[in-house]
């Protein structure tokens, strides 16, 4: 054990690059070759200086408690190569002693804790709530006009039947969900622009489009009567039409388990949303962090599976206490020694079926299976309990369905005996994210 | 995933009156209006939702075979993870290489390691490694070994796989070769990979063996497996096959007797090498050369092919092969004690210009029979000029001469070579020799870039050489290359940018070094 910490794993490390390419650059600066006066500090950085191209070497500091990353050289990658063969380096050699800073990494760290300092002593500006009182309620007055035309949109396909839709191709939906966007509605634009996918879905569509349906006129309706409805459903609502959350969640300190990371594109291709999924090891409470980047520059925040964060974590109202935004950090993120208990695959199911109670349009909830066996199948996969008799199906294609890689990598894990995994449990069967193997306390993050 | 059975007919009908639409269902229904049918099925959907179970579990699959192997220590498995995800190609856009390693060349050296500390692949890297064998055949035998008993379980689920399950690269599961009636039964039924893995595996235990079970089926073969059975002879050839090939140089393919021919020349003390040296002598003498004048029957019969390719004499085209054929043993004899080296040294019928030709044949002898002595003779030394060379000035074949000479002996050859000749020759010599590189040789090629980089050329003209020693030099040697890779001052008349290029060539070579040190130090257990 270093002063900096338990050191990463080199996976953990290049769960933090932005893309492949910075993935393979970094593995190829994580060795001792080009860096000198490499060190780091009792608090949890460390620096070093990387020989590149130019006469000057690169200057790269990481804040491990951020992480957060600054380098000299030109790069708008982020974490940028330097900054991950730094990280590479010290997980596998460590940095030596703890020691002082040199002034150019000791002038951004000093920075860094100020700004933490003002940040976390509340520096609110003025506010001015009559302008915002008058704002929400125009946004809503458009909302409310959007909602009415998509009820309208809806009876019109329930009236026409939707045997119709076969053909009729997706840009009439694509249309509706234009219209939801103008009014402000970007929760409805996105399931509509679902809606509108399902016909070309493969058998048993009707049925897909029917309930898909039904929930957003559930939505709808929810919407219109959302004043009279209990505050977290109200909540719930808000956030699903696509309302930022307002105020302050409550904030929940706990020693916080990465579970999974990873990333989605939007169908249009102008968002990355990263997901990551944490859980409070002493409270058991799930958390979901999101962060959004656009096309080609990934999001800033990057949490690597297997860590543990001393924090406090701020939930939003709504959607099933799920939704959290990361708070202050109290030290160095570390590996986690221990694995998840997992539970059957009925209560899985039972705990996604609880959570639809506080959140009726909740696609899916992180659950800790296990043990479980996975089972190939050409024609779809599943995940059966250690005793066999009871499984869940793995989508495969459609929204939460991860790449096949994944799925062969953890039946490779698996050999044909149980192990642990964590995962999307929701109404389309178990999406694998993370396992662990009997005996192993590592997680391996499915790619 | 199932639900309960109450409300799923209910369902069923709403789903057809959406279907159909509530304007041609009029009356009736579950649900008249559009509203009425949209909040009959969100309560449907919702209460679907929330009350699903687990569907019943399909058969497992049969759980890997245990593999008692240990897994390499942790930094050695992370490593591995690196050159795994790293061989997607080169990160720089295929342009310059820059400065640091390319890490898809160091996979096959990281691979044969650790296959020779007896590790098994981490379990969760076994599909990674699966992939990356498919893509290069070159890495298969080393990856599959690794991959072990879970990746042949793996590669039986799926057909991306299918290649780890072919051929003898520890594929199927072969019977105890010592088990007479198992090795008939799969022989005798088996898939054409199977029966040449078998073969493979009765030969390595019992050689003498391999030709007997040929026997037993040899007359209903089709003619291309003969080849490939033949073939497999190669490994563990001996006296105890002749009669089986002599027997094979009757045989209808035409391929099936030039390679029984030539395996039988390869061992010199059977009866076809005695014919061939018989032939050969009479065409070979102190006093000159005379090619044989027609190509008669027993030679046809002992391999000798009749029509020479294009632009070739057919006498000196039936010479070369006689002479490659007969043992180099019987020209001791015939030029009065004479040793290779002088055999070699000796004017014989320069007059005619059949001396390139006896040579050449004596080169594939040389290589065919093994014979370092000839091997020797052939190549000369090291510092003479490849045009001079006594044997052969074509540097593919010096590389086969070379092979047959002892590892340190080879080295110091070809550093010997290098020193005198540069490096702009030396690459397919540098091929056949042992990694890592011996000292000699390793100083050799590092001080002729050196003399390379003072000379102010490119060092792309060398990226062959720089790209194998990246590979093979001996990592020890990085301490030594530290000092080349600062950017020197260029010299006065050097390309311009030349030295920077080089600093940089220098610096991956030196960083690959350490990466390959590194690696190997992580292999070693615990």
């Amino acid at each position: 054990m270093t002063e900096q910490g338990v050191r990463w794993t080199a996976e953990q490390v290049l769960a933090l690059a932005p893309d492949d390419a910075s993935r393979k650059a970094g593995g190829k600066l994580g060795g001792a070759g080009p860096w000198s006066q490499i060190g780091g500090s009792a608090s949890g950085s460390v620096w070093g200086l990387c020989k590149g191209s130019g006469s000057n070497p690169y200057r790269t500091v990481v804040d491990l408690t951020g992480p957060a990353y600054k380098c000299s050289c030109p790069s708008r990658k982020f974490p940028c190569k330097h900054a991950l063969g730094l990280l590479l380096l010290w997980s596998a050699e460590g940095v030596g002693e703890p020691g002082e800073a040199p002034d150019w990494a000791a002038q951004w760290l000093a920075d860094r804790a100020a700004k933490a300092a003002r940040t976390a002593a509340g520096a609110t500006g003025p506010v001015d709530e009559e302008g915002a009182r008058r704002r929400a309620e125009r946004r809503a007055a458009r909302i409310g006009a959007g909602v009415g035309e998509l009820e309208q949109r809806l009876a019109d396909l329930m009236r026409g039947g939707l045997a119709g839709q076969e053909h009729a191709g997706y840009a009439a939906w694509e249309e509706t969900a234009a219209r939801m966007v103008d009014a402000q509605a970007p929760g409805l634009a996105g399931r509509v622009r679902e809606l509108g996918t399902i016909p070309s879905c493969g058998p048993g569509w009707p049925a897909r489009m029917l309930e898909e349906a039904a929930l957003l006129h559930l939505l709808d309706r929810a919407w219109m009567g959302v004043t009279g409805l209990p505050d977290q459903l109200a909540a719930t609502v808000r956030s699903r039409v696509g309302l930022p959350a307002s105020g302050e969640g409550e904030a929940v300190r706990d020693r916080w388990l990465v579970l999974a990371q990873y990333d989605s594109a939007s169908p249009d291709g102008r968002l990355t949303t990263r997901r990551i999924w944490l859980r409070g090891l002493s409270g058991g409470r799930p958390a979901l962090v999101l962060d959004f980047g656009p096309p080609g520059r990934p999001p800033g925040l990057a949490l690597p599976v297997g860590l543990v964060l001393e924090a406090e974590m701020r939930f939003r109202a709504g959607s099933a206490g799920l939704r959290a935004d990361l708070g202050e950090r109290f030290a160095a993120a570390a590996p986690c020694t221990e694995v998840p208990a997992g539970v059957s695959t009925r209560a899985a199911l039972e705990a996604y079926g609880a959570a639809l109670r506080e959140d009726p349009w909740l696609e899916s909830w992180p659950v800790v299976l296990g043990p479980v066996v996975p089972i190939p199948g050409e024609l779809g996969w599943q995940l059966a309990d250690a005793e066999g008799t009871s499984a869940l199906p793995v989508p495969l294609t459609g929204a939460g369905s991860r790449s096949r890689g994944g799925l062969w990598q953890l039946a490779a894990l698996s050999g044909g005996g149980p192990v642990t995994v964590f995962g999307e449990c929701g109404h389309r069967g178990f999406t694998p994210l993370t396992a662990w193997q009997p005996g192993s306390s590592e997680p391996v993050a499915l790619s | 995933m199932g639900e309960g059975d109450e409300g799923y007919g209910e369902w069923q009908e709403l789903v057809g009156a959406a279907l159909l639409g509530t304007d041609r269902r009029r009356g009736g229904g579950p649900a008249g209006s559009p509203e009425a049918l949209l909040d009959a099925a969100a309560v449907h959907a919702v209460r679907r939702r929330a009350g699903l179970r687990p569907a019943g579990a399909r058969p497992r699959p049969e759980p890997a075979p245990r593999d008692p192997r240990p897994v390499p220590p942790e930094a050695a498995g992370h490593r591995l993870a690196q050159l795994l995800a790293g061989r997607g190609g080169p990160v720089n856009g295929g342009g310059r290489r820059g400065s640091a390693p390319d890490l898809t060349e160091l996979l096959p050296q990281w691979l044969a390691a650790a296959g020779r500390h007896g590790y098994r692949a981490p379990d969760a890297l076994v599909p990674a490694l699966l992939d990356a064998a498919r893509a290069r055949s070159d890495l298969r035998p080393h990856a599959l070994a690794l991959a072990g008993t879970r990746g042949l379980w793996l590669a039986r689920m799926n057909p991306d796989w299918r290649f780890a399950l072919r051929g003898g690269a520890g594929g199927g599961e072969l019977p105890d070769v010592t088990d007479p009636s198992a090795v008939e039964r799969l022989w005798e039924e088996g898939l054409f990979a199977e029966r040449v893995a078998l073969l493979g595996a009765v030969r390595a235990h019992e050689p003498a063996a391999a030709p007997r079970l040929l026997a037993t089926t040899w007359a209903s073969e089709r003619a291309e497996d003969r080849l490939m059975f033949l073939d497999s002879l190669r490994s563990g050839l001996s006296l105890e096959d002749e009669s089986f090939l002599e027997a094979a140089l009757g045989d209808r393919s035409r391929n099936v007797r030039a390679t029984a021919a030539e395996l039988l020349s390869a061992l010199p003390q059977s009866a076809l090498a005695g014919r061939m040296a018989e032939r050969a002598l009479a065409c070979v003498g102190p006093e000159g050369v005379t090619p044989p004048a027609e190509c008669d029957a027993g030679m046809l019969r002992d391999g000798v092919v009749k029509r020479p390719p294009a632009g070739r004499g057919e006498r000196a085209w039936w010479l070369g092969q006689l002479v490659e054929a007969a043992p180099l043993s019987c020209w001791r004899e015939r030029f009065g004690g004479l040793g290779p080296a002088e055999m070699v040294a000796l004017p014989v019928a320069a007059a005619e210009g059949w001396t390139e030709e006896l040579h050449a044949a004596w080169c594939r002898a040389a290589v065919r029979q093994r014979d370092p002595e000839w091997s020797r003779a052939l190549l000369g030394p090291a510092s003479a000029p490849p045009a001079a060379g006594p044997g052969t000035a074509s540097l593919a074949e010096r590389a086969k001469l070379l092979e047959t000479l002892p590892d340190a002996e080879r080295a110091a050859w070809v550093a010997e070579f290098i020193r005198a000749h540069g490096l702009s020759e030396a690459f397919q010599l540098l091929g056949v020799c042992v990694v890592p590189w011996a000292g000699a040789l390793g100083r050799a090629v590092v001080d002729a870039l050196d003399i390379a980089r003072e000379a102010g050329s490119y060092p792309w003209s060398f990226s062959g050489v720089m790209g194998l020693a990246e590979r093979c030099l001996d990592p020890a040697e990085a301490v030594r290359l530290e000092a080349l890779t600062a950017a020197a001052e260029e010299p006065p008349d050097a390309s311009p940018g030349a030295a920077a290029y080089w600093a940089e060539a220098f610096q991956r070579l030196v960083a690959t070094l350490r990466l390959r040190a590194a690696m190997l130090s992580e292999l070693a257990p615990a």
